[in-house]
């Protein structure tokens, strides 16, 4: 039996190990190499630069520019999407039950299903200037003077982009929060009715402190949301990345530099700068999330 | 607490019924989303009919007869159906290789104590929270190199091994719960371990494979970076793939109607099957996410 053991064993960790070290830690591995070197493609020809590379990336404005947009997704997509999916959950689990909830909750998540490209591909139509869904609504309800072009303007195309991510994402945590709100005992709600607390009181007393953990769960994912954008931004956006940069992320900028203009020593630079960027938001995220599950305990 | 919730409590609405009016505002607010939501996909499947002129002229308006025609333009001459395929092939036998492969990681690491079980759990599991584009340049030159560039079997690996880590990590904690007496039981009739691992644990770890399955199914169907950079080859393009590339070059033959109709092809088999099993599948993508 002792041999069977180690047969079975070998057998069912060896095949998924040789794919996970092939595939996923030996480049996770040269990354960082790669990282300090002015490598081109050319076998052999990577050059150690020490970190000349990271130095770089301080002046390279569209990077700059980059990291300014996903900073400023990161500010805003989580906050607006855990606020409209928690007025959402809440709002469908009032104190009494609410006719066709159900229904919505499937609606909802309508967007979960379907790819992000498949979502840029059909919001690229909405936004079209002439023809789209949007600046045509606006017009037949005689709001001209309210029609964009909406991927075009500087100003307005990362906050289309986000309103977009924003689409996409509430949904799903409209059904998170549902769930957490469920599993809160329903005599707490009827206890806080008894003691003459109103909606709002409600909600803030009892529903929100509930369902922190959830929120926080909420918080993390969309984070990593916010610092990604790749997706959208490179089927949806001119340029891409455009106009004038306004729109660039940081993973479109590695993608171009390295298989556009064949940088690659300098793209793995960015996407080291990306994994400690990530990096210290988690270990902010875990700091900020043992301190605030302390004081509700 | 279950028992609790399900006695008859007394309710104490006559007290606060005079003071609950009804109330529009949720009614309106979850009408409101559900509308923002649902809109801009029937509005495509509504556009997939129509002719350019009429997409063009009247964007609101339903078309005049259905032109069933596009759908099949998309499918044949623009090609959707050939990454319809492509995608199944690739997506089918990663999904495949990816439950196989992270069910006997998961058991094997959750069920037999050994020397660096835990050192092997925390490889697997590390590589969820790294970012894919850390290891974009490296991974192209490995699969490169190994000769698969463009290939379904470079994919499919690929994919694989970027799926298996999430997988091990959700069913490790499925198979610790499961109870051992079966497996015991099990043993002493004589199975081996892999019997007792396929005839007995894998069965009764269903709704976690079920669950994660969605899960995977969902992240490999949708999967687009790693196409973009392992799959250059037009001819083996998956869906993603497929209908970015055409919504540029469509774009430029003003073919709009042929571009709605692939859109929405993509779209409805997925929104189909969803609310089919809508409930397993919210639950198995949730539960992935509390996890």
């Amino acid at each position: 039996m002792r041999h069977g053991r180690w047969r079975f064993l070998l057998a069912a960790l060896a095949p998924a190990l040789v794919l996970h070290a092939v595939f996923v830690l030996s480049p996770y591995a040269q990354a960082f190499y790669l990282s300090l070197t002015d490598w081109t493609g050319v076998a052999g020809q990577a050059r150690f630069v020490g970190l000349d590379n990271f130095a770089r990336l301080g002046a390279d404005s569209l990077f700059l520019d980059a990291l300014r947009n996903n900073a400023v997704m990161l500010v805003v997509v989580p906050a607006a999407t855990v606020v409209l999916a928690l007025f959402l959950a809440s709002m469908l689990h009032g104190r009494r039950p609410v006719r066709g909830a159900s229904a919505y909750q499937i609606v909802y998540f309508f967007p979960q299903m379907l790819s992000l490209v498949i979502i840029a591909v059909l919001w690229g139509f909405v936004y079209n200037p002439n023809t789209g869904l949007l600046n045509s609504g606006l017009r037949a309800i005689g709001l001209d003077g309210l029609t964009r072009s909406w991927l075009a303007e500087p100003s307005l195309a990362l906050i289309a982009v986000m309103a977009v991510v924003v689409w996409s994402s509430v949904g799903f945590y409209v059904v998170l929060f549902s769930a957490a709100i469920d599993s809160i005992p329903k005599e707490m709600f009827e206890a806080a009715v008894l003691d003459g607390a109103g909606r709002w009181a409600t909600l803030r007393r009892i529903t929100l402190p509930l369902v922190a953990e959830s929120v926080q769960v909420a918080f993390v994912y969309l984070g990593i949301v916010a610092l990604d954008g790749f997706v959208l931004v490179q089927v949806m956006t001119v340029g891409p990345g455009g106009p004038d940069g306004a729109t660039e992320v940081v993973g479109l900028s590695l993608y171009r530099t390295a298989f556009t203009y064949g940088k690659f020593g300098y793209a793995t630079a960015m996407g080291v700068a990306l994994f400690f960027a990530a990096l210290t938001l988690a270990v902010f995220a875990l700091r900020w999330g043992r301190r605030s599950t302390v004081e509700t305990a | 607490m279950t028992a609790l919730m399900q006695r008859p409590v007394r309710r104490p609405e006559t007290a606060a019924a005079p003071r609950e009016r009804w109330n529009p505002l949720p009614h309106l607010a979850m009408l409101a989303w559900a509308v923002v939501t649902a809109l801009p996909l029937l509005w495509a499947v509504t556009s997939s009919l129509k002719t350019d002129q009429e997409i063009l002229n009247e964007p609101w308006s339903p078309p005049a007869r259905p032109h069933w025609e596009n759908w099949s333009r998309a499918w044949t001459a623009a090609s959707i159906g050939r990454y319809f395929f492509n995608s199944l092939i690739v997506v089918g036998g990663a999904l495949a290789l990816t439950m196989l492969l992270g069910s006997m990681v998961a058991y094997a690491l959750a069920r037999y104590q050994f020397r660096g079980n835990r050192l092997l759990y925390y490889t697997f599991v590390a590589a969820m929270f790294f970012p894919v584009f850390l290891a974009l340049v490296p991974l192209f030159f490995v699969v490169q190199q190994l000769g698969l560039l463009g290939t379904y079997p470079g994919l499919i690996l690929v994919y694989t091994a970027y799926a298996v880590p999430f997988t091990v990590f959700f069913l490790h904690a499925f198979f610790r719960t499961l109870p051992g007496e079966v497996a015991e039981a099990a043993v002493l009739d004589g199975c081996s371990h892999a019997a007792v691992f396929f005839r007995v644990m894998l069965p009764l770890a269903r709704p976690g494979l079920v669950a994660v399955g969605i899960f995977n199914f969902l992240g490999l169907w949708n999967q687009y970076l790693l196409p973009l950079v392992l799959n250059p080859d037009p001819d083996r393009y998956v869906l993603a793939q497929g209908l970015a590339a055409l919504s540029v070059s469509q774009g430029y033959r003003s073919d709009w109607s042929g571009l709605f109709a692939g859109l929405t092809i993509a779209m409805l088999p997925v929104l189909v099957a969803y609310v089919a099993f809508q409930r397993h599948i919210r639950a198995g993508l949730t539960a992935g996410a509390v996890r």
